[in-house]
């Protein structure tokens, strides 16, 4: 079986290829099949994999497979080479699961679309990219997926590029996504420098004895390699272009900025993390981030008003608690967060999608509301994502993000002030997202007549990919659940041949589960469950209940009320201080030291020989008896200097 | 006995007339002529130099000039024969075509 691990990325590509390259020759039904049943087929494999890892022994459990060398230079050889292990098991899973769900949903969302085509490939073209990512043994090829999925987003927020804010937020995308990157390659030169190698096996195994533990090197390749995550994963400071990647078509923000491309940071940093182990410094700032970036992203999310902003800034508030976890050295929380959060936040947009179906592209919540019994399964559905990213218990993202609270409370990394900045952020997260379900299916009905008569349920082939979403946001939690309810963690215990970095995570848990400190996180959790439910309740009362206690509140915080809905202005301060010195530099540039001085001297000869060349042509006549005056003249000066000289 | 100043004096005269006569004529068929003017102003000099030196060598590069004469002026009329057809006309200040 392991010898087909190559097909897992490959059969996406080969859907891209013939997608793409009949390009307007093939019918939407054979579009359709051919995209999904690529990555159909690329899940089932995975599937199959998984099973075949799983009945392996747990130390054993790494199959590598090396296609054919790629780069070898001197002393440095890259291959092209896959690596499962039982994260990237995890990853592709995730991502050819989530990401077939989002091909049949996309068959009925973009099934009006005069390039249906196009968006197919596209998606494909992405897929495979990601699973690249995630299945490269080293981090040169996975850089390679890297870009991929960069390109693939850029060329999918664009999608609808007559529109100019489309194709101006692909670019803002891309650009933002090169900051960052330029920290992963430096990052990655360092570790080669340092190691003489980019595979991850090599890499982890020699890290310790090379680097020097919370030495400058390895912090730094650190840090830049958590620049690259800070990019790709739509933190502080390199955020702001995920909120507008919205811009794209619903189902590319459900896969690309919310359940895969977007955690990309994430795996790398747990793909690393014996390097992050060595770096306590990075791990912290790592903590920070992802701590600050989470709590901040919620903030906004309270006064958006467009439904896949909200979604958006929640993206970027989760994927902080993901980095807050890996910054506590809690690796295992991180992943287990980054699925539950596949599920529910990709139930969440293509809910939103379907929303936005039946509301003829209408996308601000203040003129929806009542939805409830139009679109019923979508209703249900997004309930369901509701409850569980706002770490309802029973749901999936409450035992992921319990568990992030907890380490970052107890881990020999964390600190109390990092886990009452995931406190409040849960707290923030549940009434914002009520906020957004009470605003969008319940209260007074607030659309137009016109759309009220088009108001029904999406088709099939999106409910049906909803609903299944909404099984895994439930039970996807329960692979994972805390030591504390006296079941076997088997998540933890899958991924723990990989975090090698990380071994005191068994030694918590063994504490853990001697009674040491069981009270101290049946407290915690409590009381985030008790926040929690004041906050839906707060949400439902304000929203629900007395909608004009949020017009009060926000009469009489106008200034608060102002700063959130303008996102702090921090793109109007990027514009300043980073957007318009670069243009203006550039101008400077263009204007002055090119066309002025580049092209000036260029210029300037060619103009110097030009006038020299209109002088001496005035000797060409074109007269044949003036030549030979000359001619002759020339002969008499010949003879003359031979005779007298 | 006709000496070597002699000549090479009428040489000097025909050349002379033949260069004039290439710079003042605006005929091309005069010109052509003083062109062979010029040539023979050579070939007498040739001539000269190999009978008072007694070497032959002159006479055969005087054969080898009369002939090459003969086809340049061959291929020269034939030339001003086209261009007549073109331009009708004779005159060498007409022929300026070739500047720039």
């Amino acid at each position: 079986m392991s010898e087909y691990l190559f097909l897992v990325p490959t059969l996406p590509l080969a859907g891209f290829l013939i997608n793409g390259l009949l390009l307007g020759r093939l019918s939407r039904p054979v579009v359709s099949f051919v995209a999904c049943a690529s990555v159909g087929l690329s899940f089932i494999l995975s599937l199959l994999l998984f099973f075949e890892l799983k009945g392996l022994p747990a130390d054993a459990r790494i199959v590598e497979q090396v296609l054919f060398p790629w780069i070898s230079v001197g002393s440095f050889h890259v291959n092209i080479g896959f690596l499962l292990d039982p994260l990237s098991a995890v990853m592709i899973l995730v991502v050819s699961g989530v990401g077939f769900l989002i091909h049949v949903y996309s068959t009925g969302y973009m099934h009006h679309d005069p390039c249906f085509g196009r968006y197919f490939s596209y998606l494909n073209l992405f897929t495979f990219a990601m699973l690249v990512l995630v299945l490269a043994d080293n981090y040169l090829f996975m850089f390679v997926g890297w870009e991929g999925v960069g390109l693939c987003s850029y060329l999918l927020i664009g999608f609808w590029f007559e529109k100019q804010s489309a194709s101006d937020a692909g670019k803002k995308a891309f650009i933002v996504n090169r900051i960052g990157d330029f920290g992963f390659l430096i990052g990655m030169f360092m570790i080669f420098w340092h190691v003489g190698s980019l595979e991850f096996r090599t890499v982890m195994q020699t890290a310790p004895q090379v680097f020097i533990a919370g030495g400058a090197v390895i912090t730094a390749a650190c840090v830049l390699l958590f620049i690259g995550a800070v990019g790709k994963s739509a933190q502080i400071p390199l955020y702001v272009w995920l909120p507008d990647a919205m811009e794209g078509p619903t189902p590319v923000s459900a896969l690309i900025h919310a359940a895969t491309m977007v955690t990309a940071g994430v795996y790398m940093i747990a793909r690393s993390n014996v390097l992050y182990m060595l770096a306590p410094d990075a791990l912290m700032i790592v903590a920070i981030v992802g701590g600050v970036t989470a709590l901040y992203a919620a903030t906004i999310g309270l006064a958006q008003n467009d439904i896949k902003r909200v979604l958006a800034y929640s993206t970027v508030s989760q994927l902080g608690y993901m980095f807050l976890a890996c910054g506590v050295a809690a690796f295992t929380a991180g992943i287990f967060h980054l699925m539950t959060h596949a599920f529910f936040k990709a139930l969440l947009f293509l809910g939103a999608g379907s929303v936005i179906h039946a509301m003829s592209n209408e996308q601000d919540m203040q003129r929806m509301g009542g939805l409830r019994k139009y679109v019923p399964v979508t209703y249900a559905t997004m309930l369901i994502a509701t409850l569980a990213i706002s770490g309802i218990p029973g749901f999936s993202g409450f035992f992921s993000k319990d568990e992030i609270l907890w380490k970052s409370f107890s881990s020999q990394h964390g600190h109390p002030i990092l886990w009452v900045i995931g406190f409040v952020t849960a707290g923030l997260t549940a009434f914002y997202m009520f906020r957004l379900i009470y605003l969008t299916f319940h209260g007074r009905e607030r659309m137009d007549d016109h759309v009220r008569e088009h108001l029904r349920e999406s088709p099939r082939s999106m409910t049906v990919p909803l609903v299944v979403l909404a099984v895994l946001s439930v039970i996807g939690g329960f692979v994972g659940m805390p030591h504390l309810f006296g079941v076997a963690n088997y998540f933890e215990h899958w991924l723990h041949p990989v975090m090698a970095g990380a071994p005191q995570e068994a030694a918590s848990h063994a504490m853990a589960a001697a009674g040491g400190d069981t009270g101290m996180e049946i407290v915690l959790m409590l009381a985030s469950v008790a926040l929690v439910i004041a906050a839906v309740f707060l949400a439902r009362r304000v929203y629900s209940q007395m909608p004009q206690v949020a017009t009060r509140l926000r009469e009489k915080l106008p200034g608060l009320h102002r700063l959130l809905v303008n996102k702090y202005y921090v793109d109007e301060i990027y514009s300043a201080a980073v957007v318009r010195p670069v243009v203006n530099g550039s101008k400077f540039l263009w204007r002055v030291v090119d066309v002025l001085l580049i092209d000036g001297i260029i210029n300037g000869l060619a103009v110097v020989y030009a006038d020299i060349s209109e002088l001496l042509r005035t000797g060409q006549t074109g007269r044949v008896r003036t030549y030979a005056t000359v001619f002759v003249a020339g002969v008499a000066a010949i003879v003359a200097l031979m005779l007298f000289g | 006995m006709v000496t070597i100043p002699a000549f090479l004096i009428v040489a000097v005269m025909l050349f002379g007339i033949g260069a004039i006569g290439v710079l003042i004529s605006r005929n091309i068929i005069i010109l052509f002529m003083c062109v062979e003017l010029m040539l023979n102003a050579a070939n007498l000099t040739l001539i000269a130099f190999s009978r008072a030196l007694n070497i032959p060598d002159g006479h055969v590069i005087v054969f080898l000039v009369l002939t090459v004469a003969a086809a340049e002026a061959a291929v020269g009329l034939a030339m001003v024969i086209t261009i007549f057809r073109n331009r009708e006309t004779i005159n060498i200040d007409r022929f300026n075509m070739m500047k720039w």
